[in-house]
């Protein structure tokens, strides 16, 4: 059986597969990546890069985009 | 009137209304609302993208960033590391560098923490945002916002949302005739001659949300507004006339029969 880890994403606790990268994320959840920006443990994350990104045990995600605002 | 120009951060804007997006019924409407009052910038807030509900619609769906110039803010941050990271994200989902910094200092009244506002000013400017700053009407801190770096100065006309109109009209008066820079009136007006009231205090422009986005028949109220940020710029360029204590007939005072 594959080993697990845990994450948070946008706040909410998440159980992966270990070895996921931060794409496997972006793309299991459908976000459209051109219209967000994503933190990784309060980092910035360059988004062409996120094939490479190994996510680890407590990682912290935040995947913000534009909403209505004043 | 056709070279009268908006100009932010040496961009040229035709429309002198800034509009916010939120509070709007649907996106539909905010879109709409948009289009009739001819905003040519609108702002927009950061926020987690919601991972459980992915059938919600997006913004920029609704609101071509290539059409209209977005403006990130910063609304809901109370502190400048919030702001920091709020604008950082924000220049991450493509680039955007014309930023709307809003740090406020109290849940109730929702007035401009200036200590923090003007640190993330500094920090902003030093990284290479252009940032048009949320402040009181105080000219005293106008001044120093404008010693910063910010690229335009937007006082509150009133607490946010609140729709009282231009309470200080005088202290308006002063920032117009200290800064070069655009001065914006950001919040707190409630009615269309609110801004004409605004242009005609020699504001470059006026951003508004609540009183659009809440008002009884929305897309009226766009209206309503583009109609008086006109009408009070074209006033103010006219030069009005002085105020006398007397009557001074309109009809000759000669040939009276």
């Amino acid at each position: 059986m594959k080993k697990k880890i845990k994450i948070k994403l946008n706040g909410k606790l998440k159980t992966i597969n270990n070895k996921s990268t931060l794409f496997n994320i972006v793309q299991k959840n459908k976000i459209p990546l051109a219209k967000v920006a994503i933190e990784l443990n309060q980092e910035i994350v360059d988004k062409k890069k996120i094939k490479n990104i190994n996510l680890k045990n407590n990682d912290k995600i935040e995947i913000v985009h534009f909403i209505g605002g004043g | 009137m056709k070279k009268d120009k908006l100009i932010i951060s040496k961009k040229n804007f035709s429309s002198r209304l800034i509009v916010g997006t939120g509070k709007y019924k649907s996106m539909h409407e905010c879109a709409k609302a948009i289009k009739l009052s001819g905003a040519e910038i609108v702002t927009v807030a950061v926020r987690r993208v919601n991972i459980t509900d992915k059938k919600k619609p997006l913004l920029m769906d609704y609101i071509d960033p290539k059409k209209i110039t977005y403006l990130p803010n910063t609304a809901g941050c109370f502190n400048s590391k919030e702001a920091l990271r709020t604008l950082r994200l924000a220049r991450e989902i493509g680039g955007w560098k014309l930023v709307k910094l809003e740090v406020l200092g109290d849940k109730k009244n929702l007035f401009p923490e200036m200590i923090e506002t003007l640190k993330s000013t500094e920090i902003l400017t030093k990284e290479g945002f252009k940032v048009m700053v949320y402040c009181n009407d105080d000219p005293l801190m106008a001044k120093r916002l404008e010693n910063s770096g910010a690229c335009a100065i937007m006082p509150l006309a009133a607490p946010i949302g609140s729709g009282l109109g231009i309470i200080n009209e005088i202290n308006i008066k002063i920032i117009r005739k200290q800064t070069k820079l655009p001065l914006i009136i950001d919040a707190g007006l409630g009615q269309a001659s609110d801004a004409a009231i605004a242009m005609e205090l020699g504001c470059d422009g006026v951003l508004v949300n609540t009183a659009i986005a809440k008002a009884k028949k929305p897309f009226q109220m766009a209206l309503a507004f583009k109609n008086a940020v006109i009408a009070g710029r074209q006033s103010y360029l006219s030069g009005r006339i002085k105020k006398t204590l007397y009557g001074n007939p309109s009809s000759p005072k000669s040939g009276i029969i």
